[in-house]
């Protein structure tokens, strides 16, 4: 079993688009694809599921719009209702409209802080972390497929790089 | 491939633009030497800005009294100073939110600069409540606080204390969303760096971006959560400053048509003020290839439409002060327009009204010294737009015995000043060390939308990116 990695560097989003296609077609499998921006209709050709991080937004807004509300019950109904030209909190319900900003400005506050951390732990990119892109131009005018060998059993490497030169490959690298 | 309808002009100018072009011109200004434009701007806008602080801690120091308010006009300058600044700071998110979700390409050119001048704006903007509280020290009690002065918290009631959350959810959700955008981009400029400090402070910045598809993908779908999130976000933060005036019972203020009226001048003053910023930077920076005389007339039918709608708020509540047939409300409108402080009525609705409709001629709207010209009235304009609702509303109250005048005092306009000097410190910070298109979007459109490919057929573009052997 092979652990080795093949690189494929091509220098159009297109071009890779589209041999990531031809080769997906040859039942190879693409591990990963490495580019400055992100390349359109990529994720169904390699396999990737739509991600689910716009569900934790949702969750953490909830979360965020409950929070508000109890805070603001406790605070200006439960412990100290401030009365106000003759007009106290009686209760969450009365004075509900006019406790509708600060509970949805926190619900916003929660829902985007919240989903923006989990994107940064998800993608593991935090302040001093390494990044691991193969090439350091593929953030700026290069475009990588990443192929692992043992994820193509029955494929040996000298197989997947003729498929690979079937395409306008600029280059191709093992590590 | 997807392609644009031939009718739209490109916004990428130039037959030889490709990837490395766009990062070779967008990262000209922080991977080659400080030029010496820069540092003469640099110089004159830390010299504000020190002139600026030193007013503010002789304004702590000394207190309230230093500036121009008395007993009947207790919010002038520094109001009106917070209002002119948050409006300006509504521009950056609402090119990067709203245009987004109509999936308008031509705020890729612009969405970086303005979310920059967002940030920096409500930095400015925050400055002018705080040190209205006299004590700034206690600047926390607005918070709710668990405390020791028996079970008191904070008013969940008042329009003032919506600002708190609303102004600080704003700033730091932009804050978010602006450096989520940055991450890829300090990720290329880390790459591309040469020498050992640059390379590990971008590396720093860029959090270890690999740039891979997953990451990608998820990169996507939280620019489009943010927008989503960002957008009636915009929109309730200058409704919940208008409700600072809206919901209070003084003539000139009591009115249900601040909300909108407020988000649209914000929307008209930030536009202009994004304006003033890109025409100098596109052409300092040499960028005229990406923020094109197309992109400059998008954002002049902005100011037009905003400017139409702010020009309608102005004659409806003109028209309502009197309809309404309160003597109070109708003295409130007669008294901005004939009074002493018709001066300052008549150059807003001048700048706001009048001149935006220049642009319906499209030789102004695509003429660029004209329109830098026309921001500059606008942000004027607007400035004059806070004044008059302010002072003109309370000089003269209920009690004519207590009427007076608001006359601003040096410490007034040192701190206005000052904050045009660290805004401007902040900006051009922004412009030499951080990447000032986000230009690895705008490398995502260049297919669609670049010039070169507009003008390519589909057999030219088959040659130059073959598929196939």
């Amino acid at each position: 079993m092979s652990d080795k990695k093949i690189y494929a560097i091509y220098d159009d989003d297109y071009v890779l688009l589209e041999s990531a296609k031809h080769l997906v077609s040859k039942g190879i499998f693409i591990r990963d694809v490495f580019s400055p921006f992100p390349i359109h209709g990529i994720d169904p050709v390699i396999g990737l599921k739509r991600t689910r991080i716009a569900i934790t937004a949702f969750i953490y807004g909830m979360l965020g719009v409950l929070l508000a509300l109890l805070g603001i019950w406790y605070f200006s109904v439960q412990d100290w209702p401030i009365n106000i030209g003759g007009k106290p909190n009686f209760s969450l319900i009365d004075n509900l409209p006019a406790f509708i900003p600060v509970t949805f400005e926190f619900g916003v506050l929660c829902a985007a802080h919240g989903m923006a951390i989990t994107y940064l732990l998800r993608n593991w990119t935090l302040p001093g972390f390494k990044s691991h892109n193969p090439y350091p131009r593929t953030t700026d005018d290069r475009f990588v497929m990443e192929i692992h060998v043992h994820d193509n059993e029955g494929k040996s490497i000298e197989e997947i790089k003729s498929i690979l030169n079937e395409t306008y490959v600029l280059e191709i690298d093992e590590k | 491939m997807h392609k644009e309808a031939a009718i739209r002009e490109p916004l990428i100018l130039g037959d030889d633009v490709t990837y490395t072009k766009i990062s070779n011109d967008v990262l000209a200004t922080i991977e080659g030497k400080t030029t010496k434009s820069w540092k003469v701007l640099m110089t004159i806008a830390t010299i504000v800005g020190l002139w600026g602080v030193g007013n503010i801690l002789y304004l702590i120091g000394v207190g309230i009294g230093t500036w121009g308010l008395n007993k009947t006009v207790g919010w002038a300058w520094d109001i009106t100073n917070f209002v002119w600044w948050v409006g300006i700071g509504h521009a950056g998110t609402l090119i990067s939110a709203v245009l987004l979700l109509f999936r308008q390409k031509w705020r890729m050119a612009i969405n970086r600069p303005a979310e920059a001048m967002t940030i920096f704006a409500v930095f400015m903007a925050g400055l002018f409540p705080l040190i209205h509280m006299g004590r700034i020290w206690m600047a926390y009690w607005i918070l709710p606080l668990p405390n020791t002065f028996g079970p008191m918290w904070v008013n969940f009631n008042s329009p003032l204390l919506w600002d708190v959350f609303a102004i600080s959810t704003y700033l730091s959700v932009s804050l978010v969303f602006w450096y989520i955008g940055l991450i890829p981009d300090f990720a290329t400029i880390r790459d591309r760096a040469k020498s050992p400090v640059p390379k590990l402070m971008y590396s720093l910045l860029s959090f270890g971006w690999s740039g891979n598809a997953k990451a990608w993908q998820r990169f996507e779908e939280v620019s489009l959560v943010l927008a989503g999130l960002a957008t009636p976000l915009v929109f309730s933060v200058h409704s919940i400053v208008s409700m600072d005036f809206a919901t209070s019972v003084i003539p000139g203020w009591h009115t249900t048509i601040f909300p909108p009226y407020f988000v649209a001048g914000a929307v008209f003053s930030g536009f202009a003020m994004v304006q003033t910023l890109m025409l100098i930077v596109r052409k300092v920076m040499h960028l005229e290839q990406y923020v094109t005389v197309k992109h400059i007339e998008y954002m002049n039918i902005v100011i037009i439409v905003t400017g139409s709608i702010v020009g309608v708020a102005y004659l409806t509540e003109l028209f309502i002060s009197w309809y309404s047939g309160v003597e109070y409300e109708s003295y409130a409108f007669i008294n901005r327009f004939s009074g002493p402080y018709a001066w300052a009525y008549w150059s807003m609705m001048t700048c706001n009204v009048i001149s935006p409709h220049l642009f319906w001629f499209k030789k102004l709207r695509t003429n660029l010294a004209f329109t830098f010209f026309m921001s500059i009235i606008v942000n004027i304009g607007m400035w004059f737009e806070r004044f008059v609702i302010i002072v003109t509303s309370v000089h003269r109250d209920y009690l004519p015995s207590s009427w007076s005048m608001f006359y601003p005092t040096w410490v007034d306009i040192g701190i206005f000043i000052g904050t045009l000097g660290l805004f401007s410190v902040f900006y051009l910070l922004f412009l030499r060390y951080f990447p000032v298109l986000a230009f690895n979007e705008v490398k995502s459109i260049l297919k669609s939308s670049g010039e070169k490919y507009k003008n390519m057929s589909d057999e030219d573009f088959k040659k130059l990116h073959p598929v196939k052997k």
